[in-house]
């Protein structure tokens, strides 16, 4: 069970849009900017208020890449692995992420819940590959070196 | 109109026609995968593509999205379009798993009927495929998403038809699966197994369990017939192997439109085939009180002895038999004809009387016919708002809860009047959680509001109806605030509802046991016909006053006479010239005085007024009110026949038991709940000796000194023609012909060119004018009090049927639900430490049993609600046989009762 906050929140949110169906997708996508993530309770309860079914709820959300159910970290890192940035060796770039924070194709997310690592299939940004986003930011022209260094410079800052 | 050419045929068709639709117009067959009729065209297959030209630009597209354009020359054979289908089905293939061999679906299945069609037998894709888990958790059908196209026909169905969306397409590419939310299975999802998503799977990916016990071309006949569980009349074919059923398939019925509910898909046919069917005549020895085989000479030979020795000595009056409200017309006719003739007594009636008698008689007092005045489709599909009082039918009346699904998702309105928290109360625009047996006040109130706000229809009033200034003086003083307190309800949504209800165009009133089963039963009744006579809402298209019955043939019980006031077609015993009439078709003399009900008959059997008693199908026992006070009553007799299926908790208490035939054996007709009249069908042989119940009735008149000649069950339809006017164009040969169609006829069908009657009262009542029945709010018969301070209320719930009797033999289901809860309010818990799931002790004055708490705030507080289908703790211990005054139905709706930790 959530706390009450969340609900609350989620009726605030449901107040912007509308409680209808075709509410739904900005709904999840405040729910999700308030709290890096969808918590599937909330989801039930939107779905609910805007009489959806829980069913259709959960397949839009599973539909959408962008939509998680696991909560994330402080920093969401995307690491573009488009072809542009592909042939520009953006694995290495993942790779030396993994290896510096601990996480894998299947560990998302570090035990801090600072840090989250993703790869997205093209940022748009190809004459910059290879790239990568933290959070709206998009860095260009990575190298694991500069990949590491940039998550120092986080951790850096989340210190001060 | 719009013309354009298909294959080179003209076709003309209104614009907006999707190619598809014109296409079947002409009867050329475009293959499809995902389309389903009636819903927005999906698309998402592709198979149906076909080449069009139009206005100089030629191009393919799918023909059930592409509309129909002036001069558009189609072809639906090209050999772009085969090509396309090719890759379509070769793209199709490369997703799903090729095991013809071992798929139930095998010689069934559209995808492997269009690969041989287009000469496909592999795909040309060699990608590895990793295998989806198989989601087997729900208890008839088994999803595989290897076999899946993702045609979303199941997901439509059930999101936009059945109305419940329990399913939606997971994930996205090629990790898309069917499924249920979040950690949830097909199982523990709000999936209601009622198995229309499997009928509407093209592919194996959906199949029901039970497949793997057949092949398709192993099924010798499909037969079809009418579901023998509630009153919908929904048509299904029962498969046939080695005379055995098999297998449901539903079959587009003018109630049903093509649904099924899981116990007509899944728990009508294990029952009949069950071993513990009674295969032999029974007699019981006296001696040990063990039943032994006896042969039907035997038993028959000492049933019409007794009987008429019983009558020798205290007289016709002193014996009693009632008809089985789940046997076909042709049987309730037999038993009440067999009542009247050779036991001389009009003391016959059947099992509505403790279910819709209220609505038997309160309609027919008040409009002149006791019956659903519209058809369900009408009533579903025409109206602006529906107001549903004192029903459930997600559970009661499970597939006209999926077409007011659909009506609700089309943006009809709904009130739902109800005490609980029912399923349907969340789709509703206004929910009056009114306090049970409160449904006069609720009523009068709403009249009383329509009234002070002008919202009556004065010339309907004025020409159509009696009794107005009568009605007008009474609800002068239920004014929104006393009705309020009464009914515990907020007096603003009173109004709106009586607004909502009054200035809608179209709007029905549909109601069920929560109106009928009070101590004010049919004053209740009345009320729901004030209203609509109110408004002038009766005798029109989407309109009328619709009492949803219980079982698949209580109507066709009431209609055929089992009754003790009336003979056949509501011919009234105390109207001059009816006990003639049957006298002289009959060729006896008959009773004139009226009969004794059955709610009486039990009480009557223990102060010695009646004496012997025969019982065709019913277990009062189990069904009636005070379960103590019925087995004193059958102890108490000297003399006990029941003609059963099963040998039931009432049959073992008989004399003697006689097996007869289930639904699946024999030919007949059911009346459904909107007067529909429609075929039952000999599929199997009965078991053992068993027999059918019209030759037995035919047999023990004989017996009994009547010269009965042998009928059929059709030979028996025209008889009841020849005596019944509502019934007298109604025939076998008729109901079988090109001319009905498989869609029944609706009575009264007066003539053998008349085509019944769809909507009733248009113009004129039955009656005449339409009666405001002066009902005032009275108390029920047992308010709670310290000793018993919770009100319990009993009802059905979606798994099952009544006794069980046949639904319990369909063991999926009682894995599904099995056993006897009792849903109580969390306030109430609470102060009696009740946790949800404890087991707990519930008593009122008559009785006690144990069962298991479901808590939270589905009833109110101070409310409970038991369903009265299970052994383990059978509600009936505890009601209340107190007796409405009209229709003599008991109040199983408020009873006082303490509940206690257990």
């Amino acid at each position: 069970m959530l706390e009450q906050s969340y609900y609350a929140k989620a009726d605030e949110i449901i107040g912007v849009y509308g409680p209808t169906p075709a509410s739904l997708i900005p709904i999840m996508q405040d729910i999700q900017a308030e709290y890096r993530y969808l918590p599937a309770e909330l989801l039930t309860y939107v779905a609910d208020k805007i009489s959806v079914t829980k069913a259709k709820a959960y397949s839009v959300a599973t539909f959408y890449e962008n939509f998680s159910f696991e909560a994330k970290g402080k920093y969401v890192i995307k690491v573009c692995d488009g072809t542009a940035c592909h042939v520009k060796k953006s694995m290495p770039v993942l790779a030396a992420l993994y290896k510096k924070l601990g996480l894998s194709a299947q560990k998302h997310t570090t035990d801090d819940m600072m840090f989250t690592v993703e790869t997205v299939s093209c940022l748009g940004a190809c004459g910059l590959a290879p790239t990568m986003m933290v959070n709206e930011e998009v860095h260009p022209r990575m190298t694991p070196e500069s990949a590491v260094a940039l998550i120092d410079s986080l951790r850096g800052g989340a210190a001060e | 109109m719009i013309h354009l050419k298909i294959n080179g045929i003209p076709v003309e068709v209104e614009k907006g026609t999707t190619v598809l639709a014109a296409a079947k117009k002409i009867g050329v067959k475009i293959p499809t995968l995902c389309y389903l009729e009636d819903l927005l065209p999906d698309g998402s297959c592709r198979i149906c593509v076909v080449e069009m030209t139009a206005n100089g630009r030629t191009w393919v597209d799918t023909a059930c999205t592409a509309q129909c354009s002036e001069g558009m020359e189609v072809d639906t054979m090209s050999a772009k379009v085969i090509d396309s289908r090719r890759k379509t089905l070769d793209l199709l293939l490369s997703e799903h798993l090729i095991n013809c061999f071992s798929c139930e679906a095998n010689g069934d299945c559209k995808l492997q009927s269009l690969c041989v069609e287009y000469g496909l037998e592999k795909t040309s894709y060699s990608a590895p495929r990793k295998l989806k888990p198989i989601d087997d958790s729900n208890k008839f059908f088994t999803y595989d998403p290897n076999k899946c196209i993702l045609c979303h026909r199941c997901v439509n169905t059930c999101n936009e038809i059945v109305g419940r969306g329990a399913i939606d397409t997971m994930n996205r590419g090629f990790t898309s699966v069917i499924g249920a939310p979040f950690d949830d299975n097909w199982l523990t999802s709000t999936c209601e197994s009622c198995g229309n998503c499997v009928q509407a799977c093209p592919t194996g990916a959906l199949s029901m369990k039970r497949r793997k016990k057949y092949r398709t071309f192993q099924i010798e006949k499909k037969v079809l017939t009418t579901c023998p569980h509630c009153a919908t009349g929904c048509q299904f074919y029962a498969l046939v192997k080695d005379g055995k059923v098999m297998d449901t398939e539903a079959y587009n019925g003018p109630s049903n439109r093509g649904l099924l509910c899981v116990k007509g898909r899944s728990g009508s046919f294990d029952f009949a085939q069950s071993p513990d069917r009674l295969k032999y005549p029974l007699i019981k020895n006296k001696q040990t009180g063990e039943f032994e085989r006896a042969t039907w000479d035997e038993a028959l030979d000492l049933v019409a002895s007794k009987f008429m020795e019983l009558k020798k000595k205290y007289g016709p009056d002193a014996l009693a038999g009632f008809a089985c409200s789940r046997s076909p017309n042709e049987d309730v006719y037999m038993v009440q004809k067999m009542v009247r003739t050779c036991f001389g007594t009009n003391n016959t009636d059947n099992c509505a009387r403790v279910c819709h008698s209220a609505s038997v008689s309160g309609l027919a007092m008040t409009l002149g016919s006791g019956a659903m005045t519209n058809p369900i489709e009408d009533i579903t599909q025409k109206p602006d708002v529906i107001m549903l009082v004192g029903s459930n039918p997600e559970e009661a009346h499970p597939v006209v809860g999926m077409q007011i699904r659909q009506a609700v998702k089309r943006g009809c309105k709904l009130i739902v009047v109800d005490p609980r928290d029912i399923g349907l109360a969340k789709k509703a625009d206004i929910h009056l959680k009114l306090k049970p047996g409160t449904n006069v006040a609720f009523a009068n109130g709403m009249m009383h509001v329509i009234i002070e706000e002008g919202l009556q229809d004065d010339k309907f009033i004025a020409e159509r109806t009696e009794g107005y200034e009568e009605i007008k003086e009474i609800v002068k003083k239920y004014t929104p605030e006393v009705v309020a307190e009464i009914c515990h309800i907020n007096a603003d949504d009173l109004r709106a509802a009586a607004r909502m209800y009054a200035k809608a165009d179209k709007a029905p009133i549909i109601y069920c046991l929560g109106v009928t089963e009070h101590s004010t039963g049919t004053e209740g009744v009345m009320s729901m016909s004030n209203m609509a006579l109110l408004v002038g809402k009766l005798g029109r298209e989407g309109c009328g006053v619709n009492p949803l019955r219980g079982q698949n043939n209580v109507q066709g019980a009431c209609d055929m006479g089992a009754s003790p006031t009336d003979f056949p077609g509501y011919q009234k015993i105390a109207k001059p010239g009816v006990v003639e009439k049957f006298e002289e078709a009959w060729g006896v003399p008959l009773n004139r005085n009226v009969g004794t009900h059955a709610t009486d008959v039990f009480p009557n059997a223990i102060t010695g007024e009646i004496r012997g008693l025969y019982i065709y199908g019913e277990d009062p026992v189990v069904t009636d009110p005070d379960t103590t006070h019925i087995i004193k009553a059958l102890k108490s007799l000297d003399f006990f026949v029941i003609q059963e299926l099963f040998m039931t908790e009432t049959a073992k208490y008989a004399d003697v038991i006689l097996p007869g035939c289930s639904y699946l054996e024999k030919e007949g007709t059911f009346t459904n709940t909107e007067r529909r009249v429609q075929r039952v069908r000999k599929a199997i042989d009965p078991p053992g000796e068993a027999r059918l119940d019209t030759d037995i009735i035919i047999d023990l008149m004989n017996r009994m000194g009547y010269p009965q000649k042998h009928m059929t069950s059709a030979q028996i339809m025209d008889e009841i023609a020849t005596v019944t006017p509502s019934f007298g164009g109604i025939s076998h040969a008729r109901l079988d012909s090109d001319e009905v169609g498989g869609r029944g006829l609706q009575w009264p069908c007066p003539t053998k060119d008349h085509p019944g009657t769809y909507i009733m009262h248009v113009g004129k009542f039955a009656r005449g004018l339409g009666w405001f029945y002066p009902a005032e709010y009275v108390p029920s018969a047992e308010l709670p009090d310290e000793d018993y301070p919770i009100i319990l209320m009993t009802g059905r719930i979606l798994y099952h049927y009544t006794t069980r009797a046949m639904t319990g033999r369909t063991p999926e289901l009682m894995e599904i639900e099995g056993k006897s809860f009792i849903e109580m309010n969390i306030v109430d818990a609470d102060k009696l430490g009740i946790a949800d799931g404890d087991r707990v002790r519930v008593s009122s004055r008559r009785g006690s049993i144990e069962s298991t708490a479901r808590v939270g705030t589905k009833t109110s507080p101070g409310e409970s609600w038991m369903p009265f289908h299970f052994p383990d703790g059978n509600a009936n211990w505890l009601t209340n046989a107190a007796l409405d005054k009209y229709a003599r139905i008991p109040e199983y709706k408020v009873c006082a009762v303490k509940i206690e930790k257990a």
